[in-house]
């Protein structure tokens, strides 16, 4: 627990929550990254200059962080090839299939009450702490 | 073009939220997902932070007639549990605990050049062609 960071990570939060309230209210649309980016890659007409635009606008923000808090974290080094490129990969085709990632279902699906959202972010909450079980402890990546 | 530039300001922001929070962390997230090791909870605190603005937001927003710059709200219409959504969702949790992203966090890596989002996002986009070609009936 020598890493816990409740208060950032409740300040990063709240940034994320007020964004999503922001596109909603304004624009009418969710905040869901995996949707916003397959409107990218399947464009339908008219709707993908402000998925463009709002992907662009999540680079500019984590760099200009970056800049300015250059030591904010180490960026990981050495992973293995192989988990990055199946790890990417069921990460698309799952939320493809799944309608929604994190942000979609996690933060404005459940926002929204939908009982869609609140079993899928439960369902993927928990594959995912079986697959860190299994990477890290089974197969011993844990360092 | 005010609803384009509104795009462009949300997303900083929630660049900013992603690495303000740490979410752009992958070990940081696979700390957070490994509650058998040595358990970070913190990532729990962004989803806390999160949901205390869109638990109310977003229940009160879509009662309005209308956005404030468009004419409708696009919200999802499906309400169905079906096997696809639990499917998908269990395939996506295993990639995620695999590589430490999800799909947000892997466009805040690119924004800062890390080669590992690199990768992971060829790999994501590929996932998403081939369940195209494999489900889409629209193909």
């Amino acid at each position: 627990m020598e890493n816990f960071t409740p208060y950032t990570a409740l300040a990063g939060g709240l940034l994320i929550g007020i964004s999503a309230t922001v596109l909603l209210l304004f624009n009418g649309r969710i905040t869901g990254i995996s949707g916003i980016l397959g409107g990218l890659l399947f464009p339908k007409q008219g709707e993908w200059p402000w998925r463009l635009l709002f992907l662009l606008g999540i680079m500019a923000g984590a760099l200009s962080y970056h800049l300015v808090f250059p030591d904010s974290f180490a960026p990981r080094t050495g992973y293995p090839l192989p988990l990055l490129i199946i790890g990417g990969f069921l990460v698309g085709f799952g939320t493809r299939m799944g309608n929604g990632c994190t942000s979609g279902h996690g933060v404005c699906g459940i926002g929204r009450g939908s009982m869609r959202s609140i079993v899928a972010t439960t369902v993927f909450m928990l594959t995912g702490v079986i697959s860190v079980y299994i990477i890290q402890h089974v197969m011993g990546m844990s360092s | 073009m005010k609803r384009l530039l509104l795009a462009l300001f949300c997303g900083f922001i929630f660049g900013l939220g992603l690495s303000l929070s740490q979410m752009i962390n992958p070990e940081k997230v696979i700390a957070f997902l490994d509650v058998t090791g040595n358990w970070d909870p913190s990532l729990a605190f962004v989803m806390a932070g999160a949901l205390a603005v869109t638990l109310i937001s977003f229940r009160r927003i879509p009662l309005r007639a209308s956005p404030i710059l468009d004419t409708e709200f696009k919200l999802p219409v499906k309400n169905q549990i079906d096997r696809d959504l639990i499917g998908g969702a269990a395939i996506f949790g295993l990639g995620w605990g695999m590589i430490g992203y999800c799909p947000g966090p892997v466009v805040a890596a690119l924004g800062i050049g890390l080669s590992d989002a690199v990768i992971v996002m060829v790999s994501l986009l590929l996932g998403f062609f081939v369940h195209k070609i494999l489900f889409d009936r629209n193909l």
